[in-house]
């Protein structure tokens, strides 16, 4: 078994704060970070 | 929400564990010197195999992912088979801690057949010398004896737990190799002065020195190693190690022992940490929910004495347990600060520290051999 | 990434999501991978994924929004990772 990776936290998308490069009829997009994986793996007192 | 906001999620508590750890018993065929449970005999109090039925069709109604099953030795119970294929039967996955003495190549098997459960042998020493200073005579074959039932009985990938002690830092390197010879996974783990901890532990818990090797050790070969996330404390040494480096007491994960008492983390047996008992009125779910103990411990915490510290944030005043049981405030630091303000505050104490509220060591035997209860 | 808006999903059998205030936990009992799903719109999505030929066909049917599509299907490439959800 692999364990789990720690605390992996992964941007959701990236965003562009710079008008110039961004296309003519994209919308704004929101960035949010949905998911998130955690490992409480052998948390203190847990195996 | 930020990883940040995750973890204070986290502290603010949860409506039920993620998992929690489950002392089944208190008798134990080994005396180990640091037992954190102080196990050793039954306690006839022992929770019986309808009660312990009861606990988990609880747990599968709130939903609790797994229990992490240990004691004393677990499978002494004459119902641990029993109890563990109940859980799973209840998509409750078991994971279990062992010395291994009752994993003889039947129960290896039968192990090996059940779904979702994981494995991990207790090993303090990477030779019978050093491990059976601890341990006593005989565990260290023991524990091998055991990998090698569940090696040839394919049950996978199981775990190898070990408590970091002075004599054992050095073998950290030898330890990983074990492991990677049964394909298994690393388990390092903090001493606490805990149980019979309490009156080893000054002796027996890493030197400052070696606290920094063990930093350095796992910053360099840790990858696969798991480590109970125990070792926040030291986090105040420089890039924060990997893990949640969060205390889940009381939050996230909390301990059931022997007799249905619900306490804090499996380092805390003492009625100051107990935070009431599955028997009583609404079960093992009132107690997560309301007790004043739990309520208390999902309360935002205050650096205290180390709040004029810059490594607070990252070492969060390290653990309650270490603190509670040398005698220290809990709102100040771990008695193992890097920074050495713990032992300042050690020296300078005068406080008694507290004793283990319960006590189940067996009387010393003078033929010094293991008892199967 | 490899999860598109044509992409088809599903939750795997061997996940268990219980909620919470904040969403849901998901818990893999084959890979024992625990993940935090941090809004109820992903959770209603995750479980939705079966009921819907293609992603895009699910993100609709919840009323997601189109600002909030990439960060949707960055959530569910997460979770393909984990095995939480597979393709197909």
């Amino acid at each position: 078994m692999t364990p789990a990776p720690n605390s992996a936290v992964l941007e959701a998308s990236e965003s562009t704060t710079n008008d110039d490069v961004m296309a003519a009829d994209s919308v704004e997009v929101l960035e949010e970070l949905l998911v998130e994986e955690i490992s409480i793996d052998g948390m203190c007192g847990v195996y | 929400m930020s990883a940040d906001s995750l973890v204070s999620q986290l502290k603010r508590g949860l409506d039920a564990p993620i998992c929690l750890t489950w002392e089944l018993t208190y008798a134990c065929n080994l005396q180990c010197i640091h037992c954190l449970s102080s196990s050793g005999q039954r306690d006839p109090r022992e929770l019986t195999t309808a009660q312990a039925k009861a606990v988990i069709d609880e747990l599968r109604d709130l939903q609790v992912f797994y229990i992490n099953i240990g004691g004393g030795e677990p499978m002494i119970r004459r119902d641990f088979f029993d109890i563990i294929t109940h859980s799973v039967d209840n998509s409750i996955g078991v994971k279990f801690s062992t010395n291994g003495a009752y994993i003889d190549g039947e129960n290896a098997r039968r192990l090996a057949a059940m779904d979702y459960l994981d494995i991990q042998i207790s090993l303090d020493g990477t030779d019978a010398a050093t491990n059976d200073a601890v341990r006593g005579a005989g565990s260290f074959d023991t524990a091998i004896a055991a990998m090698e039932n569940l090696a040839r009985a394919n049950f996978g990938p199981f775990k190898i737990s070990v408590v970091v002690t002075r004599h054992n830092v050095a073998q950290l390197d030898d330890f990983k190799a074990l492991a990677d010879s049964y394909g298994a996974q690393l388990r390092i783990t903090r001493l606490r002065p805990a149980g019979r901890g309490a009156d080893t532990w000054h002796a027996l818990h890493p030197t400052a020195d070696q606290q920094i090797d063990i930093y350095r050790w796992l910053l360099g070969h840790g990858e696969n190693v798991l480590t109970g996330d125990s070792f926040f404390h030291l986090n105040a040494l420089g890039e924060p190690l990997p893990g949640l480096n969060l205390c889940g007491a009381g939050r996230v994960v909390c301990l059931i022992d022997p007799l249905g008492d619900v306490y804090a983390c499996p380092f805390v047996l003492h009625d100051e940490f107990r935070a009431g008992s599955v028997l009583d009125p609404g079960g093992f779910t009132k107690v997560w929910r309301e007790s004043a103990l739990f309520t208390s411990l999902r309360e935002p915490e205050s650096a205290g004495a180390c709040a004029s510290c810059g490594s607070y944030d990252a070492c969060q005043g390290g653990c309650m347990a270490a603190k509670f049981f040398t005698g220290l405030p809990l709102d100040g630091p771990d008695p193992e600060c890097v920074s050495g303000h713990g032992e300042e505050l050690l020296s300078a104490s005068t406080a008694t520290a507290p004793r283990p509220t319960k006590d189940h060591s067996r009387p010393v035997s003078l033929t010094r051999k293991p008892v199967r209860t | 990434m490899t999860i598109t808006l044509e992409s088809s999903c599903s939750l795997s059998p061997q996940v268990a999501l219980r909620p919470e205030p904040f969403g849901a936990l998901a818990y893999h009992y084959g890979n024992r991978r625990l993940v935090f799903l941090k809004h109820p719109d992903v959770v209603a999505v995750v479980k939705n994924l079966a009921n819907h030929p293609t992603v895009g066909a699910t993100l609709d049917a919840c009323g997601i929004a189109a600002e909030r599509r990439a960060s949707f299907l960055a959530a569910l490439d997460n979770l393909t990772k984990s095995e939480i959800i597979h393709v197909g």
